[in-house]
């Protein structure tokens, strides 16, 4: 019977059975509801007196507080965003009669624009009749004497105190704290409701935003009792509410002040970072903007004020501007040819004024229309001698470069703990598969070895990778924030930051000799003269990228500095104390004739300043001899070239990258 | 030509009334539970005509397509059953990637029509459960039921991923009865259910935290005063203070003070419960106990394996509506957005009720078919 049954199907017996599941089920349900039936019995006739009494006195009902938002400080304690108290509109809808009307004739009192009755309307909807409902935020005191006089008109409107976050520095710290806003609709469908209950402002980019989670706190609350209509009587208890997280910056306002001064309005960035842990010093974005006019909303002729501006206030350069590196990243090349075993210090190249790929019409041309002679590797960084790293870059091939290049950072997010870090591009046959329809072309590796074609990197990704390089190798993830205290907590708690990994560096002897081209760099380099008067050894390179791709290879003739200016991007990065790294800087000009006369002073200008927050001395470095009889740092010249040179030498203190187009070099159309 | 409308009318009027495809007893009560609702609602919503008229034109929307529904045959629906849950179950799958990181934005937006994919799944997982055991051999082996769970599961997860923890408990307990009925025997029943009881902890760490909050704060709903802790104790207290008798139409204070949260909406049968008290409620209970069952009536009447099934599944899963909601009412289960059937305000849930009980009327009609 059992076999058959399984083997066919027995259309009586599935009517049978079914029959017998449902009067089942259907007694499983009556008794499910029997239960439930059960609990309303419990509940109205068992519990009837208490909840009966409870209905009649309901007069109580939670008020929410919401939580202070965390302060940010520098790394000596100077306030960086406050919580200052301020005033706003407020409405209870059900205490308006006609809600329409009163937001109009209240337009006639106290200005509503679009955005606070969009705002507004999407809080109106999530709110309880009985809710204060905010309608305007930080009323001006003409605002608030207005309506005070016109109150008796609008019953369920009133003035509210409030605390509004207020950016004491303003400017300075603009791109890197950014700015809180107020919570929109949008925001109200991702945010957790009872986290943000009562609270009008989220962090909106910037440190701001990625430390929403700490700044904000946690909301108390408050049982008040109401009479008959719904108004608070009196306060029966009180839940305080957790206030934010304190942020400690790394960074300190008075070096942070200083670099932003010294790029005297000229558009760019600076990054500085200790290489020992990663913390940024500095970060600078010039220009800037006024953060504390978003906070309340900004106004729409403030607002179109800032895009319109051809400076580009609001772009952080230093987190989200791609430049070419330009000669800033031969030092690194260096290391990999060493590392690679593709060169000796001792190998010596000679410079012609022209380098040529055989079988190609183009070339690809020296700083010096004479070339700088038979260089080694100390005296390729110093001279920033562009045919040494063309044919370095030739023999390591892209495929190591950019696998070389990409274990400093470049290509990638260096991982900083705020938002909208952009990749920049590490050019790489891969990259370009992506992104062209042509091959690889050799030409393209010989301008990478000068860090032009593709490749871009942020100023903030540059800094990261000096500060490796100055750490030995030894990479850590910048940090803005160094610590933070939470509510109960004596002192703040620094935040570790370990590397990310073991030293990049396999022969330590490699490091010295990259050292000793960079200091070279310094005092008899492209870069002669940034040192002098420093009681520190200092390390750099300078970087004169192109701005524009070359169609020819002839000479440019024109050595008027703002025309240049037009067409380089000004590069300088330094770390010091050479013997003793502790601060890894580079700056940006998006229009600078030459690395070291234009960006180099701002560098020097940092370390100045820097040294005299450690009060001129540093634990653990060698002072300089020559500088030991100086009594305190010396200002470096503002924007002048470090030397007063000859004529012809002043022309081209700072090497000029060669760009060729990718088609001549593939032998194409051009004889 | 409007001649040729005329006889059309009169034939269809004339057929109509001789060879009914829709059951009586079924019809009415239906009409009655949407009359109660639309009475509560009006109670609820404070006296808002518009909203009254708004969800009285919903209903109406989802009679016709009762009527609509009614009309086909029960081979076609065991036809287009695996293409409808595929179909739905694609919207899910784009809904779930254009709204993802949106929180909880289950709707699909076509222009003019907004909808939850996910509200149609509700009818088609216990099609393609029915559709699948039709054609095995019943009862099920364990190589059937595991197909059937996961037909069942794969929605179940989306829909919980949205999150909307409501719609796919009802989509998966659809699905499930199905199964239940097919005669799957009881010992492994038995089985299945110890191995979902052994998943709940699984489960919970899926949960998202407020989910897991809602199921906490039933425990202890003093712990959270400003949420659903709230909506548990102002909850309690409406159904509570309305007594035996309750304290009239148009009479309850919860609501009329605000103290009952979503008092329109899943919390309406908090107001009724006030208004017209125990009998009240075990008059609506009782009213849902003769739907369920004449559900289940029509169901053991059919030839068909899929019209069993389906209609089966159906009514119980209607079942599932009353009891989750009257259960997050009365203080006993966790709050989860599932309306009151037919009674809380809100058009999707209506609609597809509905469409639901359409399907049932076809099986009625179609009751000797044996395909």
């Amino acid at each position: 019977m059992s076999t058959w049954r399984a083997s066919v199907k027995n259309a009586q017996h599935e009517s049978a059975s079914f029959r017998r599941r449902a009067l089942a089920g259907f007694g499983l349900i009556v008794l499910a509801l029997v239960a439930l039936l059960g609990r309303f019995a419990y509940l109205q006739i068992a519990r009837y007196d208490e909840f009966a009494t409870r209905a009649m006195d309901n007069r109580v009902k939670p008020v929410v507080l919401p939580p202070a938002r965390g302060l940010i400080y520098d790394r000596r304690g100077v306030l960086l965003a406050d919580n200052v108290p301020a005033f706003r509109l407020e409405v209870v809808p059900e205490q308006v009669k006609d809600l329409s009307t009163t937001l109009r004739e209240l337009g006639a009192v106290v200005p509503l624009g679009k955005d606070d009755l969009d705002a507004f309307h999407a809080l109106l909807k999530q709110s309880r009749r009985f809710d204060s409902v905010p309608l305007k935020m930080h009323l001006t005191e003409d605002e608030i004497d207005r309506f005070a006089v016109n109150r008796w008109r609008f019953p369920g409107v009133d003035v509210v105190p409030y605390m509004i976050r207020h950016y004491p520095l303003g400017e300075e710290f603009a791109h890197v704290l950014g700015y809180v806003g107020r919570i929109d609709a949008d925001d109200l469908k991702q945010l957790d409701p009872a986290r943000y209950k009562g609270t009008s402002h989220i962090g909106r980019i910037g440190l701001e935003r990625a430390y929403e989670n700490s700044l904000h706190g946690k909301p108390g609350y408050e049982l008040v009792e109401v009479n008959a209509d719904g108004r608070t009587q009196r306060v029966l208890e009180t839940h305080p509410p957790i206030p934010g997280n304190n942020l400690y910056l790394s960074i300190d306002a008075r070096l942070q002040k200083a670099t932003e001064a010294a790029f005297d309005g000229r558009p760019g960035a600076a990054v500085a970072i200790d290489p020992r842990n990663g913390q940024v010093l500095a970060m600078v974005s010039v220009p800037t903007f006024d953060p504390n006019l978003f906070v309340n909303g900004i106004s729409h002729a403030d607002y179109s004020a800032l895009t319109g501006n051809q400076a580009k206030p609001l772009f952080n350069r230093a987190l989200a501007g791609s430049y070419p590196p330009g000669s800033t990243i031969k030092p690194f090349l260096a290391l990999g040819g060493l590392e690679y075993g593709l060169r000796t210090p001792q190998d010596t190249v000679l410079s012609t004024g022209k380098f040529c790929l055989p079988g190609n019409p183009r070339c690809y041309r020296d700083d010096h229309r004479d070339g700088d002679g038979t260089v080694n590797m100390v005296r390729a960084i110093q001279l920033s001698t562009n045919t040494y790293f063309y044919k370095l870059a030739l023999d390591m091939g892209i495929d190591r470069l950019s696998a070389w290049m990409g274990r400093f950072g470049f290509g990638a997010q260096t991982g900083i703990d705020t938002l909208g870090e952009s990749t920049g591009v590490m050019p790489s046959r891969a990259w370009k598969a992506a992104h062209d329809k042509n091959p690889w072309f050799p030409g393209e590796t010989v301008i990478a070895g000068i860090g032009q074609g593709y490749w871009a990197v942020t100023p903030l990704q540059l800094a990261h990778a000096l500060a490796t390089l100055a750490d030995h190798g030894v990479a850590h993830a910048p940090r803005l924030v160094m610590a933070t205290r939470s509510t109960g907590e004596e002192q703040p708690r620094p935040l570790a930051n370990p590397p990310t990994g073991s030293s990049l560096i396999k022969n330590p002897k490699d490091w010295n000799v990259i050292d000793e081209g960079m200091r070279a760099v310094m005092t008899a380099g492209t870069g002669r003269g940034l040192n002098a008067g420093f009681p520190y050894a200092i390390a750099g390179k300078s970087g004169t990228a192109e701005r524009y791709s070359r169609t020819t290879d002839a000479y440019d003739t024109n050595k008027n500095t703002a025309y240049l200016a037009t067409r380089h991007r000004a590069w300088f990065v330094a770390y010091a104390p050479a013997d003793n790294p502790q601060i890894a800087i580079a700056v940006l000009l998006e229009a600078g004739a030459w690395g070291a006369a234009d960006a180099g002073p701002i560098v020097r200008r940092m370390l100045d300043v820097w040294l005299n927050l450690h009060g001129g001395s540093l634990i653990g470095a060698q002072r300089l001899q020559d500088a030991t009889s100086l009594s305190g740092p010396v200002r470096a010249p503002a924007a002048r070239p470090p030397l007063a040179p000859s004529p012809q030498r002043a022309a081209a203190p700072a090497e000029t990258a060669a760009r060729s187009l990718p088609q001549v070099v593939a032998g194409g159309a051009q004889p | 030509m409007i001649e040729a409308w005329r006889v059309r009318g009169a034939r269809f009027a004339q057929r109509f009334f001789t060879r009914p495809r829709i059951d009586l007893p079924l019809a009415s009560s239906l009409l009655l539970l949407a009359l109660l609702g639309l009475a509560t609602l009006y109670s609820a919503s404070d006296g808002n005509v518009s909203m009254v008229a708004g969800q009285a034109g919903r209903l109406l929307l989802g009679l016709l397509l009762l009527v609509a529904v009614s009309r086909i045959p029960p081979v076609v629906l065991r036809a287009w059953s695996p293409w409808l849950y595929l179909l739905s179950g694609s919207l899910l799958v784009v809904v779930a990637v254009l709204g993802e990181g949106r929180g909880a934005d289950r709707w699909l937006d076509l222009g003019i029509l907004r909808f939850q994919p996910a509200e149609l799944l509700k009818l088609t997982t216990p099609m393609m459960v029915a559709w699948y055991l039709h054609g095995r051999i019943l009862p099920p082996g364990w190589k059937d039921i595991a197909v059937t769970v996961v037909l069942i599961a794969l929605p179940a997860i989306l829909i919980a991923e949205q999150p909307d923890l409501g719609t796919a408990l009802l989509v998966a307990a659809a699905g499930a009865f199905a199964l239940f009925l097919s005669g799957m025997s009881w010992w492994r029943i038995g089985l299945l259910l110890a191995a979902a009881v052994g998943a709940v902890p699984l489960a919970w760490h899926f949960l998202h935290q407020y989910q897991r909050d809602r199921v906490l704060t039933l425990l202890n709903p003093e712990s959270d005063p400003l949420g659903n802790g709230w909506h548990i104790i102002q909850s309690q207290i409406a159904v509570g203070s309305g007594g035996i008798f309750g304290k009239g139409w148009l009479h309850s204070t919860q609501s009329r003070l605000d103290f009952l949260p979503e008092h329109t909406t899943d919390f309406i049968f908090a107001v009724f419960a006030e208004e017209f008290g125990l009998l009240g409620v075990a008059l609506l209970l009782a009213l849902y106990v003769f739907i369920i069952g004449r559900c289940l009536w029509i169901a053991m009447q059919a030839r068909s394996t899929y019209s069993r099934l389906l209609a089966g599944a159906i009514s119980m899963a209607f079942f599932v509506y009353v009891f989750v909601n009257g259960g997050m009412i009365a203080g006993m289960l966790p709050v989860v957005g599932v309306p009151l059937p037919l009674v809380s305000y809100g058009g999707t849930s209506a609609v597809s009720l509905l469409t639901g009980f359409g399907m049932l009327m076809s099986i009625h009609a179609n009751r000797r078919a044996h395909e």
